[in-house]
């Protein structure tokens, strides 16, 4: 693994750095104009409207979270009703055990609910944002990690089919970038 | 509709007159300031108070680990508890612990939803200290059941004797819901900590690099990545804040569906919950005040977070207040002579009324002071109170739990209740462990969410038409 770029690696995209989450945010309006498809923005926080600005819509991740959630209902009423009412009925100062045990069964039921959900969210936004992933060309790049600490970064891939290499660097300048850095495999 | 739009152009609402709001980040500081000022808390040597703080602390946490084993290879007898009262110290410690860490997922969560931007500079922090404070709290009922490598009997495991748990008990749903809370609780605070372990990872060297940069798993703050991050935020923050009103309501129906006069009370789910906060909020102004002021974070957790909190303690301080006098009305309102009686002997004439008296001035009359603002802004004077405030919390509980037992309903069955040496040691240990892990916490983690605190500066909102202005003021400043 090299940390540097060369040139004779095959090239992953450009990184271009803009100064002011405004400029970002404006920039971002052009790309998503000029209709790149395989680009990002890198920040060292969310940026406030930039899903507007990339022309994102909004995460599906609640729906995941929805069936992690009705999972667990699920889940703890058959289990509670299971348990108590034909495995094993525990008769304790004369309650019954049949359905309208039922409200005793409320509080476990809420917590799997939440449990479950609570799963579902984290699981659903791995696979979502696809991590784990411990290797990424752009960590190749020097000035990428600066994404972390106060740069303001626009990530066009060369995969992307309105890619050229040339026109795209230019586009970048274009559209306010600072420094642009080639990044390889 | 237009000139709207240009007064909106040419200031800020943030620095509009009439609506103008104190910035939640003092002195104009950079996001690169920011970077460096927390993760130089991790980066740097710790200051030799740190030592002095992590090395009793330790102590302390061999205590805990003596006193369990003590406990353990002796037998329950070791604690002070018997007929009739049968919860004591090891029950009012759990409430006492789960209740402290209310306050992180109020914080956490709640503020979150409401769109109060000061929590930012606090959440983290506190969200650790409602994990640790958690484990501490585990502890207790885990060892409470007697034979602690019987534990497993509380998970509803198919075992060879085909019994099942008993699902309609409050004790069952009490396991549900504190390890839920837990699980949870851990979920929403490494969910957060993602971004931030990122930002240590791209700074650190060597062994450090990998380590962090492992628990970022491979973080890289595209704006593809945050949009879903940001909706798993918002969900986590939806879960918990039921979830945390329910755990400590859960608490308090272990008490509150029981028979004991004293405890059989209708108010304890909402009443538990105010008071779970109220003492969370103390147990998080009790650490922050130093850790600002030992890491130089005055900037980040201004005077105007600590006024905040100082508020919340009072608000949440009278409701309590206001449990504690609607209980007393309602036994003597009830016409019911058990529960006169248990409250008479609470406030009155049984032997435990000096607990009552000390619980009612730390929770109910010492925040009063908060209602004057130089009071919280004295930090002594909050330190002083917030302290109060937690003995009082510890009070509340041992008042609920031994007094009520205490009295049985036949007078022949009366006691008197003092802990052992056990549970004094397992007490001070809980202490020793809890500061232990806070402690390593400062140490290995940021203590403020760094990513968070960089969106509420003022720049940071792509709409802001003066950064370019800010910029040259803060190089001006800097030369």
């Amino acid at each position: 693994m090299s940390n540097s770029s060369s040139s004779s690696n095959e090239l992953f995209g450009y990184v271009a750095e803009f100064s002011s989450a405004t400029d970002l945010y404006h920039a971002a309006e052009k790309v998503r104009d000029a209709g790149f498809r395989r680009w990002d923005v890198h920040t060292p926080y969310p940026v406030h409207g930039m899903d507007h600005a990339m022309g994102l819509g909004k995460s599906w991740l609640s729906a995941l979270v929805l069936c992690g959630g009705v999972t667990g209902s699920l889940t703890a009423l058959a289990l509670q009703f299971f348990t108590q009412v034909s495995l094993y009925p525990t008769v304790v100062q004369d309650k019954p055990t049949n359905l309208f045990t039922i409200p005793a069964f409320f509080p476990v039921t809420f917590e799997l609910t939440i449990l479950f959900s609570a799963f579902a969210t984290l699981i659903g936004l791995f696979a979502l944002i696809m991590l784990p992933r411990w290797n990424h060309p752009l960590f190749n790049s020097p000035l990428f990690s600066k994404f972390s600490n106060d740069g303001f970064l626009l990530v066009i891939e060369a995969r992307d089919p309105k890619f050229k290499r040339e026109k795209t660097k230019e586009l970048l300048s274009e559209i306010g970038a600072g420094k642009i850095e080639e990044v390889t495999y | 509709m237009a000139d709207h739009s240009k007064a909106n152009a040419a200031v800020h609402p943030s620095e509009a007159e009439g609506v103008a709001r104190e910035l939640l980040v003092l002195n104009n500081r950079s996001l690169g300031w920011i970077t460096d000022r927390i993760c130089g808390i991790v980066e740097n040597r710790q200051p030799f108070i740190w030592w002095v703080l992590f090395v009793p602390s330790v102590f302390g946490f061999f205590c805990l680990l003596f006193s369990l084993v003590y406990l353990v290879s002796t037998g329950v007898g070791v604690w002070g508890m018997n007929h009739p009262v049968a919860w004591g110290w090891d029950i009012v410690n759990f409430v006492f612990w789960i209740g402290i860490g209310h306050a992180g997922t109020l914080i956490s969560a709640i503020l979150f939803l409401t769109r109060q931007k000061w929590r930012t500079s606090v959440n983290r922090a506190s969200e650790a200290m409602t994990i640790f404070a958690v484990m501490c709290a585990g502890i207790f009922p885990g060892f409470h059941v007697g034979r602690f490598w019987m534990v497993w009997f509380l998970a509803p495991i198919p075992n060879s004797n085909a019994i099942w748990q008993n699902f309609k008990s409050p004790l069952l749903w009490d396991v549900f819901a504190v390890s839920t809370y837990f699980t949870v609780s851990v979920l929403f605070w490494y969910i957060g900590l993602i971004p931030d372990l990122a930002t240590l990872r791209d700074r650190a060297k060597g062994l450090a690099k990998k380590l962090y940069g492992f628990f970022a798993l491979g973080w890289r703050g595209g704006n593809r990545q945050w949009r879903h991050y940001e909706m798993a935020y918002l969900i986590l923050a939806a879960l918990s804040t039921p979830l945390v009103l329910s755990v400590h309501s859960v608490v308090s129906f272990d008490f509150a569906t029981s028979v004991v006069p004293g405890w059989h009370t209708t108010i304890f789910p909402p009443y538990f919950v105010a008071g779970a906060i109220f003492g969370g909020f103390a147990m998080v102004l009790t650490l922050m005040l130093p850790v600002r002021k030992l890491y130089g974070l005055e900037d980040l957790i201004t005077a105007k977070h600590i006024d905040n909190m100082a508020k919340i303690i009072l608000l949440t301080g009278t409701i309590v207040g206001y449990a504690y006098i609607m209980e007393l009305f309602i036994s003597y309102y009830s016409a019911n002579a058990f529960e006169t009686d248990a409250f008479h002997m609470r406030i009155l004439s049984g032997p435990y009324t000096w607990a009552y008296y000390c619980m009612f001035f730390c929770n109910v009359i010492a925040p009063q002071v908060f209602w004057f603002k130089w009071s919280r802004h004295n930090l002594w004077m909050v330190f002083i109170i917030v302290n109060l405030v937690n003995a009082g919390m510890w009070f509340e509980r041992f008042v609920i739990i031994p007094t009520s037992l205490a009295r049985d309903f036949l007078p022949g069955q009366w006691g008197y209740y003092s802990a052992s040496w056990v549970e004094k040691l397992l007490f001070t240990g809980s202490f020793g462990m809890f500061m232990m892990l806070f402690l390593l916490f400062l140490r290995f983690l940021p203590v403020i969410a760094i990513s968070e605190v960089k969106g509420v500066l003022p720049e940071s909102d792509p709409h802001y038409p003066d950064w370019k202005h800010l910029r040259e003021k803060r190089r001006g400043s800097s030369k």
